[in-house]
C-alpha cells in the first residue's frame, strides 16, 4: 500500500493502472461468443453466470486522437453529451433510468476507443440495450445544455489537471514526447479549445463516428450467446449500417525521433519534488511478435513493485528516492510507452536519481536480467490473469478494449503463452531496441521554495 | 486509459477509510445476490469463527478479516501508527528479510493489502489454489512475527513523510482532515488518521509492535472467506494463521462522540484554481431503527450519481462542479452524514448555498414520492450488484460483521427498505438534515478574494 506514496498525485500512474488491463488473461479461458450482425456491429459475449447481473458495454473505434485539429476535447465532451436526450428519451433521463432499474451506469473516453457501460440485473438487458442502441442515431442537444456541460467539463479540467500538478507536468510530458502523433493532445483536451466547442462540434463528430459498423457490442454476466444475439438484433440490428462511417484511424505519424527532451516543471503545490521519464515505444498492435510481451515483462522486472530493480536501487541502496516504479502500457493503437518516476526527498537530489535510474536501464541492456527474475515475472503474470476472471467487468474490458482496437479473441487469449514463451534473451534485446534516450521525454517536477505549505488555518470563522 | 470516466461521485483520491466506510452502508436486499450464494458460519477446530461461502468456479480464495481497533487505537502523539504498520507487515516477517519476504510473494502474485480505518485494521488477502499453502505461510508469518528491521522502518517512514507532503496540498484531502479536526475536536476522531509529520518522525519500533500485541487479537477479529475452499480447508488455515494471536485485545476506551452543531464554516488558504468543500453534521447511528430511512435519503440527496438533488442543481442545471455527493457514514463511536463538491473560487459560495437550501428543502418537505419511490428502487434493485465477485462479497459480509448483522441481513435488507414509507422520509428527514448545524471547511483562495470576484 505504501509502496508507491505518489502514487495518488502522479497522474501517468492512475492511467496506467488502467491500461494493464489489456493483456493480462486468464489461464482458466472463459468460453467467448463472437460473431458480427448485418450492420457491422461486432458482438462478444463472455458468459459468468455466478450472480444474476450483466455488464453491458458498447465501445466505439474512436477517440481523443481522432478529432479534428483545434478542438481538442470533442470526444470526451460527445461522450458527456450522449446523456442528454434523444427523441424518446427526455433531458438527463438516461442515468435516471437505469439508476431505477436497479443499474448503474458511466462511460469513459481515451485516445483510441470511447466506452458507455451499465450493470444491472439480467432481467434489465432488454431495456439497457434498447436505450444504448437509441442513443447511437437519436442524440438530440440544445444550445444550453450544451454550454452548460460545457462548464461541467472545465471543472473537470480544474479538478484532475489545474489543482494536481503532476497532472500537469503529465501533460506538458506527452505534449513534448509526440512530434505529430495526437497522443501529445490531452483526452479531456486544452482548455481554450473546450472553451470554444459547440453542438456543432459535437454532433459533427457523433455523425461521422457513432455507427453500428464502428462499434463493439460487449456483454458479461448471467446471459448465453444466443439471448444475447436475439436481443441485439431486435435492439442495434434495426440500425442501417452508415456507409460514410469515417475512418477514424487515418491518423498522423511520429517522424523519426532524434532528440532526447527535458521538461522542468516548478509549482509551489508540488511538495514534493519528483522525477518522471516518458519513452515511446511498441504496443501490442504495433509490435513485432513477442515484442509486446517481452517489454511488458521487463518492466515488471526493472520497476514494478518493491522487488524491481528499480526500488531496490533508489529506495533500498541508494537512498535517494522515497519511492520508486514504473510500467509499460501496450494498449494504445498506434504506440505503447514506457514510463517511470521516482519521488526524491529533495529537489537537488533529481540528478543523482535520474543518474541511477540510467544506470539500472544500461544494466538491463547490458547483461539482461537472471533467469530467476524472468521466471518470478512469467508466473506473477499469468496468475494475474486468473484473479480479472473474479471480475466481470475486467473481463468485460479486456475483450472490449483488444477488438475495438483490432485484436481477435485468439489473439487476447493466447496472452498468458506467449507470456511463458518469452526469453532472458528477448528481454534484453528489446531492452536495447526500444529504450532509446532520443525516443524519451525527461520531466523534473519541483516545488518553488516553500511558498507550498498551505497556510494556518484561520481559528474559526463563520460566514456571516 | 480511461482518465475521463464521468464519474459522478466522489472521483479517485479517497482514503481507503472513506472507501471501506462507504462501502459498509450499503447492506443487502431480499433475495439470493448470487446464485449459489450460501453463508456458512463456521468455528475452527481452535474455535476461530468465520463465515464462508464456498465458491468454486474460479481457482481463488479471497479472505477479508479486521481488528477492531483501526487508528482511533492511536496513542496520543503517536498519531498514524496504525497505518504506519499497514506498511510494515511485508517488510519482512520471521527469518525473512523484506525482499526475501517480497519476492515470494511476488512469485505466487499473491495479494495482500493492509489498511486502517478510523474504528477497524483490515487485511485483505488472495490467493490461488494451487499457492495457498505458501501464501498463508506468509500471512502468518506477517500478522505474527514482522521484524520492523531498521531499514525498512526509516524507509517507510519516508515514504509515508513523503506522502504527508502531497496530502498536505492536495485540497480534497486537507478539507476532509480539517471538517473531522473540526467537527470532533478533543476526540481521536478529530486526530489526523494518519499522522503529521512530527507524530510520524516520533513513531519507533517499540509503538509499531506494541500496537500490533494490543489490536492483533481473537477477541476482536472478525473474518470471512470466499471462494475455492471446504470448510475444513478453511478450519484449518484459520487456526494456522490467527491460532497463536493472543486471546483478548487491549483496546483504549473510545468514548461516543457527536459533531458539534451551531454551524461553522471554516477556510483555509491554499492557492488552486479550484475550491474544495466539504460539509456535513451527526448522523443517526448504523442500529437506530432510522438509519435505513436515512440511508435511503442519502441517495436521492447527493448518493445516487445523476439521480440525486445535488447532482441536479449544482451540476446538471447550472454546471458549477463536475463532482457533487453525499453520504451516510456509521462509524463505531459516532455516525456522518458528510458530502463535498469542487467548484471554481468564484462561485464556491454559490455551490454551497445551494446545497444548504437543498438540504433545507428536503428537511422541511421531505423528497417527492416519486423521488423517494427512485431511491429505494436503486437500492432494491442494485443489490445483486454488490455481490457478483469474490473480492465483493467478501467487502461486503465483513461490513455485516463488523455491524454485529447476521447472514439473514441479505434476506431481509430488501423488505425493510421496501416498507419505508414516504412519511417516514419526512420524518427522517427532520430529524436528519439539520441544515443550521453544517460543518463546513473549504479549502481554496481566501473567502474576501472570492467575495471580491463576486461583487465585481
Amino acid at each position: 500500500m505504501m509502496h508507491s506514496p505518489g502514487g495518488l498525485r502522479l497522474f501517468t500512474w492512475v492511467t496506467l493502472i488502467m491500461l494493464a488491463i489489456l493483456p493480462t488473461q486468464a489461464s482458466a479461458q472463459p468460453t467467448i461468443s463472437e460473431f458480427k450482425l448485418d450492420n457491422g456491429l461486432q458482438v462478444v459475449v463472455i458468459p459468468d453466470h455466478r450472480a444474476p447481473v450483466v455488464t453491458h458495454m458498447v465501445w466505439y473505434k474512436v477517440g481523443a486522437a481522432d478529432e479534428p485539429k483545434g478542438v481538442s476535447g470533442i470526444a470526451h465532451f460527445l461522450e458527456h453529451l450522449m446523456f442528454k436526450s434523444t427523441d424518446t428519451i427526455p433531458l438527463g433521463e438516461f442515468s435516471k433510468i437505469v439508476a431505477r432499474l436497479g443499474g448503474q451506469d458511466n462511460a469513459f473516453t481515451s485516445h483510441d476507443v470511447t466506452s458507455y457501460f451499465q450493470r444491472i440485473a439480467k432481467e434489465r438487458l432488454p431495456t439497457v440495450m434498447e436505450m444504448e442502441a437509441d442513443r447511437m442515431v437519436n442524440l438530440r442537444l440544445t444550445e444550453p445544455e450544451v454550454l452548460t456541460e460545457r462548464d461541467v467539463i472545465l471543472e473537470e479540467r480544474r479538478s484532475r489537471i489545474e489543482n494536481n500538478p503532476a497532472a500537469i507536468l503529465d501533460e506538458q510530458m506527452s505534449a513534448t514526447l509526440y512530434y505529430s502523433h495526437p497522443y501529445g493532445i490531452p483526452v479531456i483536451g486544452w482548455e481554450h479549445e473546450i472553451a470554444k466547442l459547440s453542438r456543432e462540434d459535437a454532433l459533427d463528430f457523433y455523425k461521422l463516428f457513432y455507427a453500428p459498423n464502428n462499434a463493439v457490442l460487449v456483454v458479461a454476466g448471467d446471459v448465453t450467446a444466443d439471448e444475447v444475439r436475439r436481443l441485439a438484433e431486435t435492439t442495434y440490428g434495426k440500425i442501417p449500417a452508415n456507409p460514410h462511417v469515417a475512418n477514424a484511424r487515418n491518423r498522423p505519424t511520429e517522424p523519426p525521433q532524434r532528440a532526447a527532451r527535458r521538461v522542468k516543471y516548478s509549482d509551489p503545490r508540488a511538495g514534493n519534488a519528483s522525477f518522471h521519464r516518458d519513452y515511446i515505444v511498441p504496443s501490442y498492435t504495433t509490435a513485432k511478435p513477442g515484442d509486446a510481451e517481452a517489454l511488458d515483462l521487463l518492466m515488471k522486472i526493472a520497476a514494478d513493485g518493491a522487488t524491481s530493480r528499480l526500488y531496490r536501487k533508489l529506495v533500498v541502496e541508494e537512498k535517494v528516492a522515497s519511492s520508486a516504479g514504473g510500467r509499460y502500457s501496450g494498449s494504445g493503437l498506434d504506440s505503447g510507452t514506457i514510463s517511470l518516476y521516482a519521488v526524491a526527498d529533495a529537489p537537488e537530489h533529481l540528478p543523482k536519481i535520474e543518474a541511477a535510474l540510467d544506470k539500472v536501464l544500461a544494466e538491463v541492456r547490458e547483461n539482461g536480467v537472471t533467469a530467476d527474475e524472468l521466471k518470478r515475472a512469467q508466473s506473477n503474470y499469468i496468475a494475474r490473469y486468473v484473479y480479472q476472471n473474479d471480475d466481470q467487468t475486467s473481463l468485460a474490458r479486456r475483450y472490449g478494449w483488444g477488438v475495438a482496437l483490432g485484436r481477435t479473441i485468439e489473439q487476447i487469449q493466447a496472452w498468458p503463452e506467449e507470456i511463458s514463451k518469452i526469453t532472458v534473451d528477448d528481454i534484453k534485446r528489446v531492452a536495447n531496441a526500444y529504450l532509446d534516450i532520443n525516443h524519451s521525454v525527461t520531466g523534473y517536477l519541483t516545488p518553488t521554495a516553500d511558498a507550498g505549505a498551505p497556510a494556518e488555518p484561520p481559528a474559526g470563522g463563520n460566514r456571516s | 486509459m480511461d482518465r475521463f470516466f464521468r464519474s459522478r461521485a466522489r472521483p479517485f483520491r479517497l482514503g481507503a477509510f472513506f472507501a471501506l466506510a462507504l462501502l459498509t452502508p450499503l447492506l443487502l436486499a431480499p433475495f439470493r445476490p448470487a446464485h449459489a450464494m450460501e453463508i456458512k458460519v463456521i468455528t475452527s477446530p481452535g474455535g476461530i469463527k468465520a463465515w464462508l461461502v464456498e465458491a468454486h468456479e474460479n481457482p481463488l480464495l479471497a479472505m477479508r478479516f479486521s481488528f477492531e481497533g483501526g487508528n482511533a487505537q492511536d496513542p496520543e502523539g503517536k498519531e498514524g501508527v496504525a497505518n504506519f504498520l499497514t506498511a510494515m507487515l511485508d517488510e519482512g516477517a520471521g527469518d525473512l528479510p523484506a525482499s526475501v519476504f517480497q519476492e515470494e510473494m511476488d512469485t505466487i502474485a499473491m495479494r495482500l493489502r493492509f489498511e486502517d480505518s478510523r474504528d477497524a485494521f483490515y487485511g485483505n488477502f488472495q490467493t490461488l489454489t494451487e499457492y495457498r499453502d505458501q501464501a498463508v505461510k506468509l500471512l502468518k508469518l506477517a500478522l505474527t512475527k514482522p521484524r520492523f528491521d531498521e531499514d525498512a522502518v526509516e524507509r517507510i517512514r519516508a515514504q509515508i513523510r513523503a506522502n504527508l507532503v502531497y496530502s498536505d496540498r492536495d485540497p480534497e484531502r486537507v478539507a476532509s482532515k480539517e471538517w473531522f479536526a473540526t467537527a470532533f475536536s478533543g476526540h481521536s476522531y478529530g486526530r489526523p488518521a494518519h499522522g503529521t509529520d512530527a507524530t510520524i518522525a516520533a513513531v519507533t519500533r517499540d509503538d509499531l509492535e506494541a500496537y500490533r500485541k494490543r489490536v492483533f487479537a481473537r477477541s476482536n477479529l472478525r473474518i470471512v472467506a470466499v471462494g475455492d475452499i471446504t470448510e475444513e480447508a478453511l478450519g484449518k488455515l484459520l487456526d494456522e494463521v490467527f491460532g497463536e494471536l493472543p486471546e483478548k485485545a487491549d483496546l483504549f476506551p473510545v468514548p461516543m462522540a457527536e459533531p458539534v452543531t451551531g454551524g461553522t464554516e471554516r477556510w483555509i488558504e491554499m492557492d488552486v484554481p479550484q475550491s474544495v468543500a466539504v460539509f456535513g453534521f451527526g448522523a443517526m447511528p448504523r442500529k437506530d431503527p432510522d438509519f435505513l430511512a436515512a440511508f435511503v435519503l442519502n441517495q436521492l440527496i447527493g448518493g445516487g450519481g445523476f439521480a440525486s438533488r445535488l447532482m441536479e442543481e449544482v451540476r446538471e442545471k447550472r454546471g458549477l462542479a463536475y463532482s457533487v455527493y453525499s453520504y451516510i457514514q456509521p462509524f463505531r463511536h459516532t455516525s456522518v452524514f458528510s458530502g463535498g463538491v469542487a467548484t471554481r473560487a468564484e462561485a464556491i459560495n454559490q455551490s454551497i448555498d445551494l446545497i444548504r437550501s437543498e438540504l433545507k428543502h428536503v428537511a422541511e418537505n421531505g423528497p417527492t414520492e416519486q423521488e423517494w419511490k427512485n431511491a429505494k428502487d436503486y437500492l432494491i434493485g442494485s443489490y445483486a450488484l454488490r455481490f457478483d465477485s469474490n473480492a465483493k462479497i467478501a467487502t461486503q459480509l465483513l461490513g455485516l460483521l463488523e455491524d454485529d448483522f447476521g447472514p439473514d441481513y441479505i434476506e431481509n435488507r430488501n423488505k425493510m427498505i421496501e416498507a419505508l414509507t414516504i412519511d417516514d422520509a419526512k420524518r427522517v428527514a427532520k430529524r436528519l438534515l439539520k441544515a443550521d448545524d453544517l460543518i463546513i471547511t473549504v479549502v481554496g483562495q481566501p473567502q474576501s478574494a472570492v467575495d471580491d470576484k463576486k461583487g465585481g
